[in-house]
């Protein structure tokens, strides 16, 4: 395994368009960004932002006619974009992983704990055997948490919290570079989804796997990525360090997302921010930058054309006009220290 | 006695007391005679609480806890195993069916999602006069002229935009103010709000909470407000309940329960809520297990097996509500450590 902190995942000019009735509609739109080894990063944005399908459009799993388009999409310096049907194969699972919100769907309901685990590993090495891979297979399922006598139960006589760590394991004994968790913690309660969250973040320090965590709640995205990227109708809008975004949000979208959220603790204030209207139907985007009918710091130029996904500072990327130089602006252009 | 009995009455709208709803669990024939006895999923198990005039009750807790079930009862859409519901002084399970439909234009409902609430083949108008057909028949010349105004007073502006609009035509957000608007067309005193906003967008969540505060305030309207998510419940609740396995393991004024909370359970709940701010994660850690299954619930205090602080006299012995601070009760035997 590489270094901590170098890319694992280069993406650039990552387009998704699903073809509907009502015509083509691109769900994830000329996207850019990084995944480093070793880190958590935390997707958040609104239903219908776009965040499911770049997840599962990363692994290649949409099938035609959703079309998938990139300048290229670097894992590990292979451009997956290039690969072959069988080597897509070999590469899902292997090196990537995928949970899903509800592992009870993503489990065989008459396949024992050992079966699925013993199946994963299979799938991907013909000459694995079973009687002394079941020691390699015990040695993760004990680091995840779950007992080893855990191994004969069926999914439904697992907790909620259990199965969801069992789909991890899935990516584990292959030894996976990346897994992506699309909303894993939603259906759980939340002691549960607590406890889930403190155990990923073991794994990724035990396993030195890296997460991509994808969700709704940024609540959630707050206790346990590093970075964090926000989406709104297909775009990332900002890329940063979580601290750093959290402290001080710079895209208007992620500052009212952020006062939006209701807070538990009783100091805080007690008005919640409401953003104006609702997120656009993307089969009809709005021009230019796509959150100006709802944006309260929109300029003039903000209806017209779409600002780039920028670097202000070294580790923060705005894609937003306040930022951004343009000869037909006429208010200053912020800048932002890091 | 007489005296204060009708002081309560007038205090609260709904009084809810010793309420329990026991589901029996389906089983072939051959279990049943082999098994002796019926089992019975106990959702409810033994709630008292009254909810005021023009207060926001909140329910809080997580699945399988009981409070989708407690506000079905509150409401009549359920007969109660054992225990009483008052709806303004009045028994609801021991009035005959007509008059309990009477009432009902007095309690109305909101569910979670507004797509499953809403009849796609009727258009938003008709889906909201439908109660006034019901229950004001005699002002039938109005109607349209009603369910416009209150259109206009959810924010589905303009309102004639909305009225021939199907559900499907319109948002999220949009559909559930016509949810709204539906349930505040006949006039109720009590809306059961079911997680009204779950299904909904951070972005639109805070809309359709500040709608909620406002209309109730606008038309003198009592809550109860059922919840997962105890953030939520602090910018429209009152006083809040929290539920355990179909028991009230904490009550009281929220201001003073989320301040003080003093139940080992809620500790851990609101603990567990994550904080939208990356330097402020929790460090402690959760409590071990999941919420155990509702047919055997544990003995004793129904916590005990997950409880940080438990001792041998919790599995033996049901802890009672208590009021340990003013305005805030209690179940736990050893809630004084955390005064």
């Amino acid at each position: 395994m590489s270094a901590k902190g170098e890319l694992l995942l280069e993406i650039r000019d990552m387009t998704v368009t699903y073809h509907t009735r009502l015509g083509p509609v691109s769900a994830v739109d000329h996207i850019s960004f990084d995944i480093r080894r070793g880190e958590i990063l935390g997707l958040v944005g609104e239903s219908g932002c776009g965040k499911s399908t770049m997840g599962k459009a990363l692994m290649r799993m949409l099938p035609p006619p959703t079309e998938i388009t990139a300048k290229h999409m670097l894992f590990d310096g292979q451009d997956i974009m290039k690969y072959s049907a069988a080597q897509l194969r070999d590469f899902r699972g292997r090196r990537i992983s995928m949970i899903f919100q509800d592992p009870m769907t993503s489990l065989n309901p008459v396949q024992r704990v050992d079966e699925h685990l013993t199946e994963a590993i299979e799938v991907h090495e013909p000459d694995y055997k079973k009687n002394t891979g079941m020691e390699r297979i015990k040695k993760m399922i004990e680091k995840l948490g779950i007992q080893t006598n855990r191994l004969a139960s069926y999914p439904h006589q697992l907790s909620g919290g259990m199965r969801q760590r069992v789909m991890i394991g899935l990516g584990l004994v292959n030894n996976a570079d990346l897994i992506i968790g699309d909303e894993p913690t939603t259906s759980l309660d939340v002691i549960v989804e607590a406890k889930l969250v403190d155990q990923m973040r073991d794994i990724r320090n035990d396993f030195g796997v890296t997460l991509l965590i994808i969700s709704h709640n940024i609540a959630l995205v707050a206790e346990m990525a590093d970075r964090v990227a926000v989406m709104y109708a297909g775009h990332i809008v900002e890329l940063g360090e979580a601290v750093a975004v959290f402290a001080n949000p710079l895209h208007p979208y992620t500052y009212g997302l952020l006062k939006a959220v209701p807070n538990i603790k009783l100091d805080d204030t007690e008005e919640l921010y409401k953003m104006a209207g609702e997120p656009p139907n993307l089969s009809r985007p709005p021009s230019g930058c796509r959150f100006h009918p709802r944006c309260p710091k929109a300029l003039p130029i903000c209806s017209k054309y779409e600002p780039e996904f920028l670097n202000v500072t070294n580790d923060r990327q705005v894609k937003c006009w306040l930022y951004q130089n343009h000869p037909e602006k006429t208010t200053p252009t912020l800048k932002v220290t890091a | 006695m007489n005296e204060q009995k009708k002081s309560n009455t007038q205090d609260y709208l709904v009084e809810i007391d010793g309420l329990k709803k026991w589901f029996p669990v389906q089983k072939s024939i051959i279990d049943q005679i082999l098994a002796g006895k019926l089992e019975h999923v106990r959702a409810v198990d033994g709630v008292s609480f009254n909810i005021r005039r023009g207060e926001a009750f909140g329910l809080a807790g997580e699945s399988g806890s009981g409070k989708t079930t407690i506000g079905r009862l509150a409401i009549g859409l359920e007969t109660a195993t054992e225990g009483t519901v008052k709806f303004d002084g009045i028994e609801i399970n021991k009035i005959p069916k007509e008059e309990l439909r009477k009432l009902r234009r007095r309690m109305q409902v909101i569910f979670q999602d507004p797509m499953a609430s809403l009849n796609p083949r009727m258009t938003l108008g008709s889906s909201v006069t439908e109660g006034l057909r019901i229950h004001y028949p005699e002002s039938k010349a109005d109607h349209r002229d009603m369910v416009l105004s209150i259109f206009d007073k959810v924010g589905l502006t303009p309102p004639l935009f909305f009225y021939n609009k199907f559900p499907h035509q319109i948002s999220g957000g949009q559909r559930q103010r016509v949810v709204i608007a539906r349930a505040l067309i006949t006039k109720p005193d009590l809306v059961l709000a079911d997680e009204p906003i779950a299904m909904a967008d951070v972005s639109v969540r805070a809309q359709l909470l500040d709608l909620m505060v406002q209309l109730k305030n606008e038309f003198n309207l009592t809550y109860l407000f059922i919840t997962h998510d105890l953030a939520t419940a602090k910018y429209i609740c009152d006083r809040i309940g929290v539920l355990y396995l179909g028991r009230m393991a904490e009550m009281g004024d929220l201001r003073e329960v989320y301040g003080h909370p003093l139940h080992p359970y809620t500790r851990a709940l609101m603990a567990a809520v994550p904080v939208p701010d990356p330097t402020l994660r929790r460090t402690q850690p959760m409590p071990e297990g999941e919420i155990p299954n509702p047919i055997n619930p544990p003995s004793g205090c129904r916590f005990h097996p997950r409880c940080p602080v438990a001792r041998d006299a919790c599995s033996v012995e049901e802890p009672q509500l208590r009021e340990l601070r003013a305005g805030h009760q209690v179940a736990c035997h050893y809630a004084e450590q955390f005064l």
